[in-house]
This record gives structure tokens, C-alpha cells and sequence, in this order.
């Protein structure tokens, strides 16, 4: 069985981060489709803290022999989705970055071209 | 609202009993097929609409159709979702200081003739956002069980969290005034099903909100991007959101002009 302490501790643990993720979408500096995975995150572990019993359960079935261990695991796991996810959200920004970078700079020409006179099509 | 609509209408001097500027913002991802029929009947519906096409992101020729049928083009460089094309086109309404904006799908399945209907609580000042409602009068919306239960779900939802009765928060056939454009300019949701938060964070910041009863068509062209597990993703999210929103100041202080 869990002992208890590490129970509570977690549950406050995971209260905190859910607060403070809704704190920040409240004021707007962090958007929702960002803010899931994180509330998923934190509403997964508050409820294996609060559910001793699911937490005994899952550790047997996966093999943990000590059911504290499964919540590192499993807070191991929910870490690596959401940096992967990170990683993908990165990877389209610095994308898109580089088509705004373009689609500005080809304007800018244009714009130089029509100003100085030289020859366009409109 | 009403005396300031027509002493515009009076400063402007443009003849006809409504000189108001009113512009149709049609959103379109791929929609080549059905965009340049979109286009001819919302002008054959109402001939002083302008039309502006925001293209976002399309790979197909939607762009060009548009442009060839006389639309004016804003194409995004890249795929931004409904939200943020619908914003687009709410920021060219507002620099171009038209008076009256309808969303209208590229898809079909709005009929611009129901236009006139959208406009007339706007006209009458009774209103800042007029949404085109499937569930009011007669109920000839088909579509699948699982979305019509979906959308009557989130209509129960919102309207308690705005107090006021709403049937239809899930329609995208809307019709925006001059102080609803200006806000939803600075402050609108990104993303898809994006109309429900719009819902919220209107009523929020003081828009007055006003269903009006629509007929849709079935879709023509085309099938529903939704399946099951993104519904379900999409569902959380808003739940999400609506509930955030109660809470969440307004992003901008709505400004009477």
C-alpha cells in the first residue's frame, strides 16, 4: 500500500499544477490547446494520489513491486508526451517562421520595385 | 445604435433607404467546387454585399476561382483554422470601415438567401451579433444524431453561462455589427468549433447577442472533417475554454464609436 504521506504529497502536488494551469489560461498566457495534455497530466495523478486503491492496482499489473514508484512512472510518462508534443508544436512554428520570413521579403521587394519606378506588372 | 446607423447613412449620402457598407467574409479551405456558386448567390441575394474570400492555406485553385468571380482574395500564408481566417476577415472589415459583416461558409451550405433575415435585428439596433439558428421554427436540420445531440449539449451550456436562451452556438452563419467586428478584431478564438467561445467571450464583454431561425443545406460538396476522436478532442477543448472564459477578464475594453 502507499503510504500515506506520499499520497497527500502528491495530491497537493498535483492540485498546484492543475491552479496554476488554469491561472494561466485565465490570463490568457497560455492557450487551451496547449493547457490540455498539462491538465490532463495533473488530473491523472490527482486522481491515482486521492485512489490508493487504482494506484495498488496498476502497480501490481504493470509490475511495480513498490506502488509509489508507478506515480513517478507515470509522471515520467505524461513528461515525455507533452515535450514530444512541444517538439512537433517547435518544429511547425519554425516553419512557419520561415514562410512568414519569405512571404515578407518578397513583399518588401515589390514594394521597393513599385516605389522606385522600375518596371512592374500592375 | 439605430440613430447612429442612420446619421451615417444621411453623412454618407448614398442613395437607397440603407446606405449601410456590408461586407461578406467567406472563409475557404479548399473549397473550389463550391466557392464560385457561393459567391454569385450572395450577390444575386444582395447586390451591395462586397465580398471578401479568406483563403487559408488552400492548395487547390479556390483562391484563383475566387478572384475570377470578382471576390476580393486575403490569402494566408499558411493554414491558420476557422478562427483565425474568420478573424482576418473581421480585420478587413473593421480597416475598411464597413458597417454590417456575415460569415458565410465556402462549403454550400448557408444559403445566402436567408441573408436578409441575418440583417435585420443589426439594422434595427437590437443587436451587435446575429446567429443564423438551425433549431429555431421549423426543424429540418438532418444531420447525424450524435452532432445534433453535440450541439444542442453545448447550446444548453453556453446559454446558462450567458443567461440568456440560445439554441444554436455551433452555427457559423452570423452576422456581425461595427462594435462586434471591432472587438472580435483584437479578440477572437483561434482554432476549429471556434463559434461556441465566440459565443461566450461575446456575451462577456457585452455584445448583445440575437438568434435568428435559418434553413442550412445539406452539404454538397464534400464531407465533414470531423471524425469520432477529433469530435471528442474538440469537444474537450471548448468545454475547456467555456469554462476558462467565465472566469477571464476581457481582453480589450469594448469600444462605442
Amino acid at each position: 500500500m502507499t503510504p500515506l504521506r506520499v499520497s497527500i504529497f502528491a495530491a497537493i502536488a498535483a492540485a498546484i499544477l492543475l491552479v496554476t494551469v488554469f491561472e494561466l489560461m485565465r490570463s490568457r498566457r497560455l492557450q487551451e490547446r496547449y493547457a490540455l495534455l498539462w491538465l490532463l497530466t495533473g488530473v491523472v495523478v490527482f486522481v491515482l494520489a486521492v485512489w490508493r486503491g487504482l494506484l495498488g492496482w496498476a502497480a501490481e499489473v504493470s509490475g511495480i513491486a513498490y506502488p509509489p514508484s508507478a506515480l513517478f512512472v507515470l509522471a515520467a510518462f505524461f513528461i515525455t508526451v507533452v515535450l514530444l508534443h512541444y517538439s512537433t508544436v517547435i518544429s511547425k512554428l519554425s516553419e512557419q517562421n520561415t514562410i512568414l520570413a519569405q512571404r515578407l521579403a518578397l513583399l518588401e521587394g515589390r514594394l521597393g520595385e513599385s516605389e522606385g519606378g522600375a518596371t512592374t506588372d500592375e | 445604435m439605430p440613430e447612429q446607423l442612420l446619421a451615417r447613412t444621411a453623412q454618407r449620402g448614398e442613395g437607397g433607404a440603407v446606405g449601410l457598407r456590408k461586407i461578406a467574409i467567406v472563409p475557404a479551405l479548399n473549397e473550389e467546387r463550391s466557392i464560385a456558386a457561393v459567391i454569385a448567390e450572395i450577390r444575386s441575394a444582395d447586390p451591395e454585399f462586397d465580398v471578401v474570400v479568406i483563403d487559408d492555406g488552400s492548395t487547390d485553385r479556390t483562391a484563383a476561382v475566387a478572384a475570377e468571380k470578382g471576390a476580393v482574395v486575403v490569402s494566408l500564408p499558411f493554414n491558420l483554422g476557422i478562427g483565425g481566417a474568420v478573424q482576418t476577415g473581421l480585420q478587413y472589415a473593421r480597416d475598411h470601415d464597413f458597417d454590417i459583416s456575415v460569415q458565410i461558409d465556402a462549403d454550400g451550405q448557408h444559403d445566402p438567401g436567408e441573408l436578409p433575415k441575418l440583417l435585420v435585428p443589426l439594422i434595427e439596433g437590437e443587436a451587435d451579433v446575429v446567429v443564423g439558428s438551425r433549431f429555431l421554427g421549423e426543424k429540418n436540420y438532418k444531420a447525424p444524431m450524435l452532432r445534433r445531440i453535440g450541439i444542442r449539449i453545448f447550446a444548453r451550456i453556453v446559454s446558462t453561462v450567458v443567461g440568456q436562451p440560445l439554441t444554436d452556438t455551433s452555427s457559423s452563419f452570423r452576422a456581425y455589427g461595427r462594435r462586434a467586428i471591432g472587438y472580435f478584431a483584437r479578440d477572437y478564438p483561434h482554432g476549429f468549433v471556434e463559434t461556441v467561445e465566440a459565443t461566450v467571450i461575446a456575451a462577456r464583454c457585452g455584445l448583445r447577442l440575437k438568434e435568428v431561425p435559418v434553413v442550412m443545406r445539406q452539404r454538397v460538396i464534400g464531407q465533414s472533417s470531423l471524425t469520432l476522436p477529433l469530435s471528442i478532442y474538440y469537444s474537450i477543448k471548448v468545454l475547456v475554454a467555456v469554462f476558462v472564459g467565465i472566469f477571464r477578464r476581457n481582453a480589450y475594453e469594448l469600444k462605442e464609436d
